[in-house]
């Protein structure tokens, strides 16, 4: 007789794997990148491929090399770091800048920690802010790009920087809002990093994740609730002094934070309602930082500050025992 | 409005439940069985048989060992060849009765007809003491003595039976063909335990995707006048058949962690068991035999059995055409929660509710991989507990955090397991980190007395 295999229950296994979660979020993320390489062109093109070959290779030569174990690149995990830190950077951005992100990234904020799991910050926002801080020329300055096909697309600076000059230079938001319309905002005529520009192709991807069931929903909508709320009581107060809660969940980098980093399942709290206070500290703390900081911009530093918090919100919220109180 | 179902975690296999078009066709005898006298939760039975003894079916040939055991009774006429150890389906030696098969002669006073037998007896003593000498054990699973289960403690009181219908395990269909072919009998069988818990509301909780088998128990309940019994159609969600979360289901309670049922003013039975209640009560018929599934893709004889307790497993499976060449493992009960097979010269339980077939591609574990938080086990815990977090502490071996975070909760469904995306072996560390602070809890509860 044949020899027979024995081992514990349970004998089978959802299909689901860490590879399939991660592709499910590459696929998402599509839309957004063909947008990228439609508006932004050639330069966008190859910061995107650098970006991601270098996450990969990184990964590959660390694994290999440094760490002696099984390369885990076939994860996937790589290539959305990749991704993400491409869509994170203004398509002029010269392509060794975004190696250095992209080496801080997968070298520092990732697999020094220990490799996927064991990271306590997202790695594209950590690269991201990495060179935000250490190359901030490159970070902040838009020009207006020649689209892959010469479109001559957007302004040249981003919507929220113009309301931080402009109101330092005492002008009200009346009247800097009259260079932008909601219709540009929600389809990419706006000047950002390559990622900010097409809120429609990212939400596509998020409502993708959402029926694959790769992600669930409570985090990015607590943002956006938060972000929404936040600014319409600053704006309700004084709609000369703050912009309107609309215009603040368009612009920026807040779909593609709120959609796929901040969902991030490593550096995001396991349970619902912990989900949910996450999302509202990134959102208060974005909005805190457009209104108060010197920044124009706050999701990727309002992520990073809620990703150090998710142990504590892990201790804090957990799901309801089954027959205990 | 929303069907009913649980309201922590669960996951949703494919139900595979093909099967179910297998009417239950009796198996002929083997020319030997093997009676274990373990098969049931409590103390093994002892022989009161020896070598040389003529038996016919039906007859007792094992005591209870204690109050928390059950009668063993021969499943065939012939003669005892041997009482001693044999190997089990683990591979761990039991004592056993080995008899060989001469005819098909049953033990007097057994009804073997057909005959539908309605009326039911008035007196409960008697109905508990015919439970109890037909050797009836739950047949969900967990085969704990019906007429143990049947006699609440003192100050305890009964609201609901709960009839467990729900075959919530992938691939089974024996519940299933049994509602559809003995549904009278299950429902008579319901309506005596009812009686016996003093006349309480009565569910059958029967997921959606047997809507035949409702339909069924419906018309029966209605035929046969019973009163007090409903059906319950339940979501499909696995594991729903579990005691604590049927009764999350059907009743909205839940049972404190330690706690019986009956705390909540449940009592649950299976649908195998209320079948071996009427056999028992009505027609003094013991447990001599039992439905089970063959199943698997790779098994051409799908079938649902009816069989002679003790009946060797590889006798069975020649009877349907042999072992499929590309079967790596066959699993005695459901893919979530069954028992692999180590022994295929082993005989049938009480308790054994089907043989699976699985393929290596079906079965196989892929390689374990880092954590990646995603918080998938913990969704998927009926308990509501982390796995990731118990995993993590029976790592570090650090038994108070895991008593805290009610690692003794765990009712070992697998939904953990089957749902991490990294292969990370959660329920086989969690398992083992129960039984350890079971141990300890235990240990610390004989001191306190």
């Amino acid at each position: 007789m044949s020899k027979l295999i024995v081992s514990p229950s349970p004998h089978i296994h959802s299909a689901v794997s860490t590879r399939s979660l991660m592709t499910d979020v590459v696929i998402a993320l599509l839309p957004a990148v063909l947008c990228s390489f439609i508006f932004y062109g050639w330069n966008q093109i190859l910061l995107m491929f650098v970006s991601v070959a270098t996450c990969v290779l990184l990964e590959w030569a660390i694994t290999k090399y440094l760490m002696k174990k099984p390369s885990t690149i076939g994860d996937m995990s790589a290539v959305i770091t990749g991704i993400l830190l491409a869509l994170n950077v203004p398509y002029t951005t010269p392509w060794w800048v975004i190696f250095i992100g992209a080496v801080f990234a997968i070298g520092v904020a990732k697999l020094s920690f220990g490799g996927l799991g064991q990271n306590i910050w997202n790695p594209a926002i950590a690269g991201r802010v990495f060179l935000l801080v250490s190359f901030p020329t490159y970070m902040t300055t838009w020009s207006a790009p020649k689209g892959l096909f010469g479109v001559d697309a957007v302004t040249g600076a981003t919507p929220l920087g113009v309301i931080k000059e402009g109101l330092l230079q005492g002008s009200t938001v009346p009247e800097l809002m009259g260079s932008f319309s909601y219709k540009d905002l929600l389809f990419a005529n706006i000047g950002g990093s390559a990622g900010e520009v097409c809120a429609l192709a990212l939400l596509a991807g998020f409502v993708y994740l959402c029926i694959r069931k790769v992600i669930k929903p409570w985090i990015t909508l607590s943002i956006f609730a938060t972000v929404a709320l936040t600014s319409l009581l600053f704006w309700g107060i004084n709609p000369a002094r703050f912009t309107d809660p609309l215009f603040n969940l368009l612009t920026g980098g807040l779909i593609l934070g709120a959609c796929f980093m901040a969902t991030d399942y490593v550096t995001s709290p396991m349970s619902t309602w912990g989900g949910v206070i996450f999302g509202i500290g990134i959102g208060f703390l974005t909005m805190m930082i457009r209104y108060f900081g010197s920044y124009p911009e706050g999701v990727s530093f309002a992520i990073l500050i809620m990703n150090s918090v998710v142990p504590l919100l892990n201790m804090w919220f957990k799901q309801k025992k089954y027959g205990r109180a | 409005m929303a069907k009913r179902t649980f309201s922590i975690g669960g996951i949703h296999p494919h139900d595979s439940k093909i099967s179910r078009e297998c009417a239950i066709r009796p198996l002929p005898l083997p020319p030997t069985v093997y009676i274990s006298v373990a098969q049931h939760i409590g103390a093994p039975a002892k022989p009161i048989v020896a070598p040389g003894d003529k038996v016919k079916v039906g007859q007792p040939v094992a005591e209870p060992g204690g109050f928390v055991s059950a009668f063993i009774h021969s499943s065939v006429s012939g003669t005892v060849k041997s009482v001693g150890p044999r190997k089990d389906l683990a591979g761990n030696n039991q004592m056993t009765i080995e008899i060989a098969v001469e005819g098909d002669e049953w033990a007097e006073g057994i009804d073997t007809s057909d005959t539908l037998v309605t009326a039911i007896p008035e007196d409960n003593k008697a109905i508990l003491e015919k439970i109890r000498l037909g050797g009836v054990v739950g047949l969900g699973g967990a085969t704990f003595p019906t007429h143990v289960k049947l006699s609440p403690p003192p100050g305890s009181k009964c609201e609901c039976l709960i009839i467990n219908g729900c075959e919530c395990e992938p691939y089974l269909t024996s519940d299933f063909r049994t509602l559809l072919e003995k549904g009278e009998q299950v429902v008579i069988g319901a309506a005596i335990i009812r009686q016996v818990l003093g006349n309480v509301r009565c569910v059958f909780g029967i997921e959606e995707n047997k809507p035949e088998a409702i339909a069924h128990i419906r018309e029966v309940i209605a035929k046969l006048g019973c009163e007090g019994m409903e059906v319950m159609s339940l979501k499909k969600r696995y594991p729903q058949g579990g005691e604590k979360q049927l009764i999350d289901a059907v009743m909205h309670r839940q049972v404190g962690s330690g706690a019986l049922p009956i705390s909540v003013g449940a009592v649950v039975q299976n649908v195998a068991t209320s079948l071996a209640v009427y056999d028992a009560v009505q027609k003094n018929k013991p447990i001599v035999d039992n439905s089970i599934t063959l199943t698997g893709e790779c098994f051409p004889n799908q079938a649902n059995v009816l069989v002679r307790v003790g009946t060797p497993l590889s006798f069975i499976i020649d009877q349907l055409g042999g072992m499929p060449a590309d079967a790596v493992k066959v699993i005695s009960g459901g893919p979530m929660m069954g028992k692999a097979i180590a022994n295929l010269d082993a005989a049938t339980l009480k308790g054994t509710s089907s043989l699976l077939f699985l393929r290596a591609d079906q079965t196989v574990r892929g390689e374990a991989s880092n954590c990646i938080r995603c918080g998938r086990c913990a969704d998927a815990c009926p308990m509501g507990l982390e796995p990731f977090l118990l995993n993590r502490l029976a790592k570090a071996g650090d038994m108070d955090k895991l008593e805290a975070n009610a690692v003794q909760d765990c009712i070992e469904c697998g939904c953990c397991l089957y749902s991490c995306p990294a292969n990370i072996p959660l329920l086989d560390v969690i398992r083992m980190a129960k039984a350890d602070v079971m141990k300890i809890m235990r240990a610390r509860a004989a001191a306190k007395k």
